[in-house]
């Protein structure tokens, strides 16, 4: 018989801290167990509350989101989403966050983002066919974020390549805010049969719990509680906290999970993410409403010696753990021995909810199920308005000069990492693999086609942080206003959304009130665009040395093409096309672009927001795109007008083409230029069909102005008469296209 | 014609040249696990891109081992056609079907993106339908930047074994149209049967309308042509 060759550690009150868990918190333990807890005890309490895994600060709040829909299959509660696309099909997906990871260890951190939202897609049975990418950094003159940033690309790149799933888009914000913190947030989508969707239940008492894929180590023990506190000047010092992560061994693990659910062999299944065994185990049991009884000498481990705390809590990367009927056991054991993955069985289901973890015969660990999912405890923390947010609010537009070199002033804002062409980035990633892209990275959404019907996916991730940090209510509002507009510019019907919200500290006030208010924001405008939140991930503690970053709710949607073929792409096509503006121009520049990179100030109100007249020009939009007149449509963001009628010029890879523009607006021209003012779309129509096109538009009450013609290979915009920019296509590439080049 | 595909652990792009042979061009085709050893039902086998077995230790070095490999070899030295994409194109190396070896690419990054090849020779049965000198393809490795010892490279041209170059859209095989560094600009090659090809780009990734690009087809087309 196995029997411990460690000795485990008395709880004292410093380990009882070094847990994480405050005084009031072991209480309740004790309340709980009707005892003093064993180590290994300690510590499943201690990683399954802590905010990672129990969102006890975000609970309360996260229930105000909006979450069913006529599409909605399946809501927030499992290992990810699911909304019905026709066809007999689901499209499953979810956005997680892997920030800390990423900042102590880029290249590994990166990576095993990937691998643990694959894990999360191909659980719930779906084949992944897509992932994306939102990334944050400091800025690139520091030579620790480029150190970040080259490393977290090559890490996201080293991992989805080898797999073989596409990286199809996402995208990059430099800020400073973002110094010593980067955000790293993973989204993947997979397709599922409708009636073929597996989920995390440990359901029928004596069925066999099967632990598969990598041997478990010790790394990442207590990942999940590094990522629930702020970093200080000794987080490096974490970095064997950080997992490392096994491609290969993942890709064996997809073809053998995908195999075994599709063969009809699994009653449940989940991965091994934070928290490793101890979540997967107890979150699949309370879905269930059962127990689990685990022998933790079974579990193949890299090392000898490890005790049931570390078994328990390693974060090692690349294992699933499965419920199958006991008469299945052996087909399943034989597949994974097919793809030569170390497979076995460690427990059972059990009727008496009890968590019950044993080494051999001794038992080390007895805990009421619903005690570590149900009894975790849910905080209502304070809540409080910044006292500096009126101050940042304020900017008196009189008091910023007009700067008339406005030529420079594009190219400058063409240049900046933030807005330049990220080819640098995504042609690292392998974004063609499965053969379903349609829209590559470089336009406004990804589109990808469905196999085995006419259908398309448009997906795009969007966030602008500085928005969110002047007003956070109006910033998670635009964050989804703007995905939902990035995936009308493809030409698809926004369906539903998932999140990733980063923020700091949750236990300052000020932080609670940017969360609760972005939280607002978004469930509002999900509401109003019809796109329930169908999946999501709370990272909080996003501070560094006390420093938080600008909340940065990210929203990752997908959209739905009934003919993938009449998809659109954001470039302009042909010498003589209409440039149409839908929307209106507005003096806004507060939280742009321009007014950082210009005058370096981050201050003002963001661009108003008005849900309903956003979903108009939405829906006015996808009305005349139905009649097959649309050729190019951009939605008009950082950078504003100049900079988004500069890209539709340049964005196309083979050629870039001119256009004429004349503005009548009478507003300051630097707000004509560069102002952020939402709900505003650039399109392209045949000039021959104009007429049809303004008929059309005319029938949707929203404002619209023809701007411009396509042609030539000159960008011109003349505002009144005032010739405000005359740029050639050759020099509006060159200061797009050289951002990153030059810095690696 | 019946076109096998196989499936080494790692390899990911197998369902795409699967779907390409059957879906695109309507052939017959087959997965043959890495663990067969009889290939004899099959009229051309598709070694497919991806990491096999991680491209740990070195791209196809593992691979190489796999008991479907010696079948490969019989196949190939009875005749049969033989096609390595990608990694199956190092794969081939490794195996020594074909001669030279991978380096890294020359920026030491992984590369994905269009790229044009010229067609060197339309006598082949991998190229035979290529009327258009220069396809537009796309390449998606870490290591395709082709090394040959000066003897085997003069060979290879003698025997006019060069099937692919890169070159810009106007067929010219320039330093900057070579997106790896290659010898010479080499994207594929054959072996002096000419039944046996490894090129870099994926020609799968590019045979059908809704992807842009349908370059990638003829590829194809001369196969199923080759065997009329």
């Amino acid at each position: 018989m196995k029997t411990l060759e460690r000795k485990e550690p008395k709880i004292t009150k410093k380990l009882i801290k070094d847990h994480g868990l405050t005084d009031e918190e072991y209480q309740k333990i004790i309340n709980i167990l009707g005892r003093t807890p064993t180590f290994t005890e300690l510590g499943i309490f201690s990683v399954m509350w802590s905010e990672h895994c129990s969102y006890k600060s975000s609970r309360v709040h996260l229930r105000k989101f909006p979450t069913k829909g006529e599409v909605v299959i399946q809501g927030p509660g499992e290992n990810a989403g699911a909304i019905d696309i026709g066809d007999g099909l689901a499209a499953i997906f979810k956005m997680e966050s892997h920030n800390h990871p990423s900042f102590i260890e880029p290249y590994q951190g990166a990576a095993t983002g990937v691998g643990g939202i694959l894990r999360d897609i191909f659980t719930m049975g779906a084949r992944p066919i897509a992932l994306m990418n939102s990334l944050r950094f400091g800025p690139l003159q520091l030579q620790k974020n480029r150190y970040i940033f080259e490393g977290v690309v090559s890490g996201i790149a080293g991992y989805g390549n080898c797999i073989g799933v596409p990286t199809v888009g996402g995208e990059i914000y430099f800020s400073e805010c973002y110094n010593m913190n980067p955000l790293v947030n993973v989204f993947c989508l997979g397709i599922a049969k409708k009636d073929g969707i597996f989920r995390g239940n440990a359901s029928g008492v004596g069925n066999s719990l099967i632990y598969a894929g990598s041997k478990t180590g010790r790394d990442g023990i207590h990942g999940v509680t590094m990522a629930s506190e702020e970093f200080g000047e000794s987080s490096e010092e974490k970095r064997p906290n950080v997992q490392v992560g096994d491609p290969f061994t993942e890709k064996l693990l997809v073809e053998a999970c995908l195999d075994v659910m599709k063969k009809g062999l699994v009653v449940g299944i989940q991965d091994m993410g934070g928290a490793g065994l101890t979540s997967s185990s107890s979150e699949m049991a309370g879905r269930a409403g059962t127990g689990v009884e685990i022998d933790t000498s079974l579990v193949p481990t890299r090392e000898k010696g490890m005790m049931p705390y570390e078994i328990m809590l390693s974060e090692s990367q690349e294992r699933m753990l499965l419920v199958v009927e006991k008469e299945k056991e052996k087909e399943v054991l034989n597949i994974f021995k097919k793809w030569d993955l170390d497979a076995v069985k460690i427990g059972m289901v059990t009727n008496d909810g009890i968590f019950r973890i044993k080494y051999g015969k001794n038992i080390v660990a007895e805990i009421p199920v619903k005690s570590i999912s149900d009894s975790a405890p849910v905080y209502e923390r304070p809540i409080a308005r910044p006292a500096i947010q009126d101050d940042i609010n304020y900017l008196d537009i009189n008091e910023i000069p007009v700067n008339n070199d406005f030529n420079t002033i594009l190219l400058k804002l063409l240049s900046i990492a933030t807005i330049a062409n990220k080819a640098w980035v995504y042609e690292q990633y392998d974004h063609m693999v499965r053969t379903n892209s349609v829209v590559i990275p470089g336009s406004d959404a990804a589109v990808i086609r469905v196999k085995g019907t006419n259908k398309g996916l448009a997906i795009t991730t969007d966030c602008n942080s500085r928005y969110c940090y002047l007003d956070p209510y109006k910033g998670g509002m635009i964050a989804v206003a703007e995905a939902a507009r990035n995936i009308v510019c493809a030409g698809a019907r926004p369906l539903a959304i998932t999140d990733c919200l980063n923020f700091g500290n949750p236990e300052k006030p000020e932080i609670m009130w940017q969360f609760v208010e972005s939280i607002k924001g978004i469930s509002e405008a999900c509401k109003v665009l019809n796109t329930p939140v169908i999946s999501g991930n709370v990272s909080f503690y996003n501070d560094t040395k006390g420093i938080s970053i600008y909340p940065t709710p990210i929203i990752g949607m997908v959209g739905l093409l009934e003919s993938v073929e009449q998809h659109i792409t954001q470039w302009f096509k042909d010498e003589g096309d209409a440039i149409i503006l839908l929307g209106k121009n507005l003096e806004e520049i507060g939280g742009s672009e321009y007014l950082k990179v210009i005058h370096n100030i981050e201050r003002g109100k963001p661009p108003e927001i008005n849900l309903n007249f956003e979903l108009q020009i939405q829906k006015a939009l996808l009305d005349i795109h139905k009649k097959g007149l649309i050729k190019s449509a951009h939605d008009c963001s950082e950078g504003g007008l100049s900079a988004t009628i500069a890209e539709c010029c340049i964005s196309n890879k083979d050629k870039g083409i001119g256009a004429a523009i004349d503005l009548s607006d009478i507003i300051r021209k630097d707000a004509l230029l560069f102002g952020e003012t939402q709900s505003r779309i650039i399109i392209t129509v045949p000039a021959d069909r104009l007429d049809i096109v303004k008929d059309a538009l005319n029938n949707h009450t929203i404002p619209y102005n023809i701007i411009g013609k396509v042609g030539g290979m000159r960008l011109t915009i003349n505002n009144n008469n005032d010739r405000l920019i005359d740029l050639s296509v050759e020099d509006l590439n060159k200061a797009w296209r050289g951002a990153f080049e030059a810095n690696f | 014609m019946k076109f096998g595909i196989i499936v080494f652990p790692g390899s990911n792009c197998d369902h795409d040249c699967y779907h390409a042979a059957r879906h695109v061009l309507n052939q017959d085709a087959e997965f043959i696990w890495h663990k067969e050893n009889k290939l004899s039902s099959f009229d051309v086998i598709i070694i497919p891109g991806g990491f096999s077995y991680g491209d740990y230790l070195r791209t196809g070095a593992i691979a190489k081992f796999s008991p479907v490999m010696k079948a490969v070899r019989k196949f190939a030295k009875d005749g049969g056609l033989v096609i390595g994409i990608c990694n199956g194109f190092q794969i081939l190396l490794e195996a020594g079907l074909l001669p030279g070896a991978m380096l890294r690419n020359r920026t030491l990054k992984f590369i994905c993106r269009d790229i044009y090849v010229r067609v060197e020779s339309i006598n082949t049965p991998f190229t035979n339908k290529c009327g258009k000198k220069v396809l537009r393809i796309p390449i998606a490795h870490a290591e395709g930047n082709y090394f040959a010892d000066p003897k085997t490279l003069s060979h290879l041209k003698e025997n006019q074994q060069i099937i692919f170059r890169y070159s810009n859209e106007s067929g010219e095989t320039t330093d900057s149209a070579n997106p790896n560094g290659s010898m010479e600009n080499i994207a594929g090659i054959c072996n002096e049967n000419g039944n046996v090809l490894g090129m870099m780009p994926h020609p799968e990734r590019c045979a059908e309308a809704i992807l842009g690009n349908e370059d990638g087809r003829l590829i194809f087309e001369s196969i199923v042509n080759s065997r009329r």
